[in-house]
């Protein structure tokens, strides 16, 4: 218990247990601390990469083509001579946002849908979950491939598409929380204290749905990676020469069988990375979001 | 026949390791029934579960001997110990809904055992499984034989799970808190129930409660544990009338008994004089052929059937009955977070249910109208710190902010004796007597005039809900509020209220001044819940009848 903390102001007492708090979630599980070291080596390199990377990702270069990694080319040059190196840290930045993007796109709109359904029930309820049957009743992939087709190759309609096949999970999550805590006795004392039921479920309810909703965000950013990679993989999405890791190993895999196995191995190992990355994350972001870790 | 010697039970946990029994000794005689009591946290269901050997991952037996009927316990296989319980020893347990399987049938469950016990062949598994329930006195047992556990009522699953218990003749039967959560006319018919068969069959019985008074009336000898220890023992008489260990004393002090008022319930050394509240002569508000029915399978299921009462300004008035008489409902209506379907509610003159309770957040009388909730637990946002829970209906309703918000929250807390530290901890990191006074401060944290009590006290220790009590007196009288006092128990109503009203199915079925009802209730059901309630012996010292 936190009998040793004597709270002078109630503010920053808070502030102090948050960081504590995160603090001790770290160094109590080494995995968390491992994801959130690899998460920030990623963020690193979506911010700073651009900038420090060895050579221009775009620029080719025909007479140092397929060249085995060396100390000049860490991860060895692609069939136009590019720097596959930089094309690996440049390539962070576009496939982290499209999958952050994505996730929040989905986490918001399936966590306003699943509130609505799972406080006032009734036909919302009904339609809403018809409605996300009948997406789920979709193989997912295909879906994302038929949303991209039909709407055009860009970046945004990546993360639409990647937004709307993660919808169901979030709303699904979301409405089973929300409802269990629809009738709850602090919903009752919030609405004797003056909250409408809009603020209710808002800033009372919604809330304590947070922990399971964090490990489906850590779960679906590897997962809206994979997607977008395999989007672009199979040719919808981010178009060559644009650097990305779908399409990286899309290109490499054709090399493999002569023998030049850097092409396809590092973009792949680098997606790998990232999604084992989030997926660790996982139970560290719900231990950080639910209060009752706390002591 | 049972005899335990120094057992000591750990725990590992995230913060080391927890003792939670400590040194513990007793023996339970052949036919004997013997009580232990004690509040939560006390190590008196590890104590059991030990003896059965069934401590959840991480409870460990450190020390001690467990012997039965020769038999070391600690000792025997896996194997032997599954012959032992059920056959030798058996155990009903706290919530009967959990202990039965919810998508087996009664009857098949109480088969299984006989089964596994080569107590019955499949082919007269049924029969015996019928004859077990009517042993239990469940009546038409051959059609209830195909009921599911949901189909039962509460006291109808404890039966089941009594039967299956029984089913094998054990010769030792382990009780633990058999009738928490039940109604108390459900507990007394159980309780006696289990006497019964324990009597006839001549088993000794186990009785684990935090009830001292319900253990008194039960049992032949009584242990009194606190933390993990045993503090005192004896038979119930000598207990309560000349405890010897301060604990002892306390508890007995707690537990309400007939002649005893609110301030006895405090250790002596608490009790002030107890502060007297004025009653107005108008009425603050009135309840006029109140009737609220919900949909069902078959037709409208009717939960209040057209109630009619007045609540004078500064009265306290007792609302009692059991699960299901539609208190709650009424509770519910009257504090406007259901509407009633017919039916007036006056609040100081005002027809406050024409204002649709989803709209009534906005009404000038929402300040005036608060309710402390049942479970403490529940009606506390477990993101939400102690301190924001009491500021925000400051907040929302007051518009009060930054440091007189502060000031009037530690106020508050200060007021129902919360200490100020605890006001930055979440309610997980507080206790169930914390939790309370958190519940109640909130609720009067506009002053209400009128404040609904819906069951305070009822997930509370014994002594914690003393204090509670004690509490709700004192702001009575310093804040002059009016109490409607939702409550299962007469025992607790009678120490707070003036005025009584008693529901069965949805009506009002007896009224009157609390005493009265007490002592001289004109309405059978009354009758049936005062004598229902357990009643410990009274043994009132000299002293204490000065006080009074």
């Amino acid at each position: 218990m936190t009998n040793t903390t004597a709270p002078d102001r109630p503010g920053r007492q808070k502030r102090d247990t948050t960081l504590g708090h995160i603090a001790y979630v770290l160094r109590e599980n080494p995995v968390t601390l491992v994801a959130f070291a690899m998460l920030g080596f990623f963020l690193g390199s979506a911010i700073f990469g651009p900038s420090l990377v060895p050579f221009d990702p775009l620029a080719t270069n025909a007479a140092r083509a397929l060249e085995p990694p060396s100390w000049d080319h860490w991860f060895g040059t692609d069939n136009l001579g590019r720097d596959v190196f930089s094309r690996v840290v440049v390539a962070t930045r576009l496939d982290l946002t499209i999958s952050v993007a994505a996730v929040a796109l989905s986490f918001v709109t399936g966590s306003i849908l699943g509130s609505v359904a799972g406080y006032w029930g009734g036909w919302i309820d009904a339609v809403l979950n018809r409605f996300l049957d009948t997406i789920m009743a979709f193989p997912l992939f295909v879906l994302a491939m038929g949303v991209v087709a039909a709407l055009g190759n860009t970046i945004e309609n990546i993360i639409y598409a990647t937004a709307i096949i993660n919808v169901p999970f979030y709303a699904r999550v979301v409405r089973a929380e929300v409802n269990i805590r629809r009738n709850a006795g602090f919903a009752q004392a919030a609405k004797l204290a003056g909250n409408s039921d809009l603020r209710i479920l808002a800033v009372h309810i919604f809330p304590n749905a947070l922990p399971p909703m964090m490990v489906q965000v850590s779960l679906n950013l590897g997962w809206a990676i994979l997607n977008a990679a395999g989007l672009s993989f199979i040719g919808l999405g981010v178009r060559p020469p644009t650097p990305e890791w779908g399409i990286m190993v899309a290109e490499g895999a054709n090399f493999i069988v002569s023998g030049e196995w850097w092409l396809a191995l590092f973009p792949g190992l680098w997606l790998m990375l990232a999604v084992f990355t989030f997926n660790l994350m996982g139970d560290g972001l719900r231990d950080i979001v639910d209060p009752r870790k706390r002591s | 026949m049972l005899e335990v010697k120094d057992l000591s039970v750990a725990f590992r946990t995230r913060k080391g390791e927890v003792e939670a029994v400590r040194g513990v000794s007793f023996d339970v005689k052949r036919g004997e029934t013997l009580g232990i009591v004690g509040e939560s946290g006390s190590g008196k269901s590890v104590t059991s579960y030990a003896l059965m050997r069934i401590l959840d991952a991480g409870g460990e037996i450190r020390s001690g001997n467990v012997t039965y009927g020769g038999i070391d316990l600690r000792a025997a296989s896996e194997r032997n110990m599954r012959d032992v319980r059920g056959r030798e020893m058996s155990m009903i347990f706290q919530n009967p809904r959990a202990a039965l399987n919810p998508i087996r049938k009664v009857g098949h469950q109480i088969e299984d055992v006989l089964i596994q016990h080569a107590r019955a062949t499949h082919q007269d598994a049924r029969e015996k499984a019928i004859r077990a329930m009517e042993d239990v006195r469940i009546n038409d047992a051959a059609a209830r034989y195909d009921a599911y556990p949901f189909e039962l009522s509460g006291g109808m699953c404890q039966r089941i799970v009594i039967a299956i218990a029984l089913a094998c003749d054990p010769r030792l039967l382990i009780a633990d808190e058999p009738t928490t959560g039940l109604d108390i006319t459900t507990q007394k018919a159980v309780m006696d129930l289990v006497r019964d068969l324990t009597r006839d069959r001549g088993m000794a019985m186990v009785l684990i409660t935090h009830d001292l008074g319900l253990a008194s009336q039960y049992c032949d000898r009584i242990v009194v544990m606190k933390d993990g220890e045993i503090v005192e023992e004896g038979d119930p008489q000598r207990l309560f009338s000349q405890p010897k260990h301060a604990y002892t004393r306390r508890l007995v002090d707690a537990t309400p008994r007939i002649g005893a008022s609110i301030r006895d319930l405090l250790p002596p050394e608490e009790r002030t004089p107890q502060p007297s509240h004025i009653i107005h002569d108008r009425p603050l508000l009135e309840v006029i052929d109140l009737a609220k029915s919900y949909p069902g399978k078959s037709g409208p299921v009717q939960a209040v059937k057209g109630i009619s009462f007045a609540i004078l300004a500064g009265q306290s008035v007792g609302l009692v009955g059991e699960s299901g008489s539609g208190k709650s409902t009424t509770s519910e209506m009257i504090a406007r977070l259901q509407d009633p379907t017919s039916g007036a509610i006056r609040f100081e003159g005002q027809h406050i249910a024409l204002t649709p309770a989803a709209r009534f957040t906005t009404h000038h009388a929402r300040r005036d109208i608060q309710m402390v909730f049942q479970d403490a637990t529940d009606s506390l946002n477990p993101r939400d710190t102690a301190g924001s829970a009491i500021a925000e209906p400051l907040k929302r309703i007051e518009k009060l902010k930054g440091a007189q918000l502060c000031a009037r929250v530690e106020e508050l807390a200060d007021l129902t004796g919360l200490p100020r530290p605890l006001l930055s901890r979440f309610p997980h990191q507080l206790s169930g007597g914390q939790k309370a006074r958190v519940g109640i401060a909130r609720a009067i944290a506009l002053e209400p005039k009128l404040l609904i009590l819906d069951e305070p006290t009822a997930a509370l220790d014994v002594s914690i809900q003393a204090l509670v009590l004690n509490l709700l007196v004192d702001l009575r009288a310093k804040l002059g509020m009016t109490y409607l006092f939702v409550s299962h128990d007469l025992n607790v109503v009678r120490l707070l209220c003036d005025e009584v009203l008693v529901m069965k199915d949805g009506e009002i079925v007896d009224r009157g001044p609390a005493a009265k009802i007490m002592s001289n209730p004109d309405h059978p059901y009354t009758r049936s819940l005062i004598s229902a309630a357990p009643q410990p012996p009274t043994a009132p010292e000299p002293e204490k009848r000065a006080v009074n």
